[in-house]
């Protein structure tokens, strides 16, 4: 039998996940659906809190879906309201075309095993096994032990954890720990998982491997991902689309690749800014700053740059012939070509040194060119 | 020391372990319950009743602030009720479990709050009813907290036990008031003292060993980063 035949019956909806751009409605009615949902609650010291203002969002079936923002932006707020931990006191909330908030408490409880979730901290308990974490949705929806048995040696195939599940928590690193937490979620075969901050709490080569995995089970199963992430780099790696959250309301959303070339709003600059600069080395930026400060703190002939190229326009010999027409000069301190959801994305940090007006009219000519630019002084 | 006082050392020895014993496991019987439903009606609890959690709270901590020797005469009426008489070892059984209840109670409560609440939170999210977050989630990770709590107990009613004297309830520590302190025989009072010491040693470390068998956590790494 084939390992994975439980979820033959969820990839045949969506046969041509792999093969469809990502990102794009491939059925008519979202996955998801929120409308004008407002969550507010007190907090310890008797302060009324609105975590959430008024969002209204869709998610296409089979899409992974990022919602971005600082800690404290009510992003996991709003990611709670999709299988009602936090009741929204105003809006509409669908999960696959039904209208959770109408439900009674026996008929959500149902509901909820269409919603997987993964948290940061994992939540494992740590009084039973591996095997017995994964056991347990299934137990508590009464499934017979035989049933449990055969789906939680899938799943824990799936997650590559075979070996450890006869292993408790506390012996697991955090990777493993997540993968038990995401085998977890998958138990009840969900129609959409829910991951609030999963890779936060792990190192960066463990996120991408988790990441890489959500990926897979997004393309295997054709399950529906809502991700909430602090991380730029999350987001880059496997989202389709992104909505950005600040002071509980969505501010911007988009394909990923369009917010990353042309962002919309200071949060989100300030946020792609954050990744770059943290590409820099430090002591190019130490040296910036102290060359800045000697002329009284302004920029001066100096502008940090960041241009972000495209599809087609990611080969072609812009920045030359700005030079020549425009006599820039400027030395490259990081770039890189990537790949978001199969476009390529070149991400240019210049340092250019010019007078005002060769500089407005380098930018102007590149801009004409469909090449994004920000102004980077501000993470100086 | 003559064989007669042997004798009696030997049956008030088995009078304080009736004693503690049966109100011990009386206290849990209703002290348990009570813990959990002390937690789950709290404001952050899955079941929040905050008439009811209150009231109870109140009870609880009123009868947990009556001196014991108090709580021993006051409740004679209560004790006729149920044991038929008002003295003898049967007869202190009734107040030490009403005093062992609220205990237990707290205890209870205590540990439960122990448990990460993220982790009730992946249960509510994953369909579980509120009976099934007790039984699944609460009590199997609040365990190795729970026994530890009961170890406590039992150790705080051998010493309540002494007490039970003034309703010839009996026990090591009747003996040791008697024969030690009345009767003016320093060597009972000593031997009474060690057997009390030897006995609470043993419970702790009986209650220690199976909260070490249950904990699995944190025994080689933080559960979370």
């Amino acid at each position: 039998m084939n390992a994975r035949a439980p979820f033959a019956a969820a990839s045949s909806h969506t046969p041509q996940n792999s093969e469809e751009l990502p990102g794009e409605a491939r059925q008519g009615i979202p996955m998801v659906e929120l409308e004008n949902i407002s969550v507010s609650f007190r907090s310890p010291d008797g302060k009324l809190v609105q975590a959430v203002r008024d969002v209204s969002l869709q998610i296409a079936s089979g899409e992974i879906f990022g919602i971005i923002g600082r800690s404290g932006a009510g992003k996991s707020t709003l990611v709670r309201t999709l299988n009602l931990l936090a009741r929204p006191e105003k809006g509409h909330v669908s999960i696959n075309g039904q209208n959770l908030l109408s439900l009674g408490e026996n008929e959500l409880r149902h509901a909820r095993r269409e919603i997987g979730m993964v948290f940061q901290h994992f939540n494992l308990l740590s009084s039973r096994t591996v095997f017995e974490n994964v056991a347990f949705p299934l137990e508590l929806a009464g499934h017979d032990k035989a049933y449990i048995a055969r789906e939680v040696g899938q799943l824990l195939d799936l997650v590559g954890l075979h070996e450890q599940a006869w292993r408790y928590p506390h012996q697991l690193s955090g990777g493993q720990k997540q993968r038990v937490g995401i085998a977890r979620a998958l138990a009840s075969k969900p129609k959409v998982l829910l991951s609030d901050e999963a890779t936060s709490a792990l190192d960066p080569e463990t996120t991408r491997n988790i990441l890489d995995l959500l990926r897979r089970i997004n393309r295997e199963l054709g399950l529906t991902i809502v991700l909430i992430t602090h991380e730029m780099q999350v987001v880059k790696q496997i989202c389709d689309r992104i909505a950005v959250m600040d002071s509980g309301r969505i501010v911007e959303s988009g394909k990923v690749i369009d917010v990353f070339r042309a962002p919309q709003t200071a949060i989100t600059r300030t946020m792609i800014g954050e990744v770059i600069a943290h590409e820099l080395p430090s002591s190019v930026l130490t040296r910036i700053q102290r060359r800045r400060l000697a002329r009284g703190n302004t920029a001066g002939p100096e502008c940090l740059l960041r241009l972000s190229f495209a599809g087609d326009d990611v080969d072609r010999p812009l920045l030359s012939e700005a030079v020549k027409r425009y006599g820039l000069d400027f030395n490259i301190l990081h770039g890189q070509i990537d790949e978001i959801q199969g476009q390529a994305f070149a991400s240019l940090t210049l340092l250019a040194h010019a007078g005002e007006e060769a500089l407005q009219g380098a930018k102007e000519f590149l801009r004409n060119h469909d090449v994004s630019i920000e102004e980077l002084n501000h993470v100086v | 020391m003559s064989s007669e006082l042997l004798n009696l050392l030997w049956s008030s020895f088995f009078e304080t372990l009736v004693m503690v014993g049966v109100a011990g496991a009386a206290g849990a019987l209703l002290g348990i319950p009570l813990g959990i439903s002390l937690h789950i009606t709290s404001a952050n609890g899955i079941l929040p009743r905050p008439f009811f959690n209150r009231i109870a709270g109140l009870l609880v901590n009123a009868v947990r602030s009556t001196p014991f020797i108090i709580l021993l005469v006051a409740v004679i009426p209560l004790t006729r009720l149920i044991a038929g008489t008002s003295i003898g070892t049967a007869a202190a059984v009734v107040p030490l479990s009403i005093a062992s209840c609220p205990f237990v109670a707290r205890l209870v409560e205590t540990a439960l709050r122990e448990v990460a609440p993220g982790l009730v939170e992946a249960a509510q999210a994953m369909g579980a009813t509120r009976l099934q977050i007790v039984r699944k989630v609460l009590l199997p990770e609040a365990l190795s907290g729970i026994v530890a709590g009961l170890t406590v107990t039992f150790v705080s009613l051998v010493g309540y036990s002494a007490m039970a004297g003034a309703i010839g309830g009996g026990g090591l520590g009747d003996l040791g008031i008697r024969y030690g302190y009345q009767r003016f025989l320093p060597e009972v009072m000593l031997v009474v003292v060690l057997v009390l010491i030897a006995f609470v040693q043993i419970v702790q470390s009986l209650g220690d060993y199976f909260v070490a068998r249950i904990s699995h956590r944190n025994q080689s790494s933080p559960t979370s980063a």
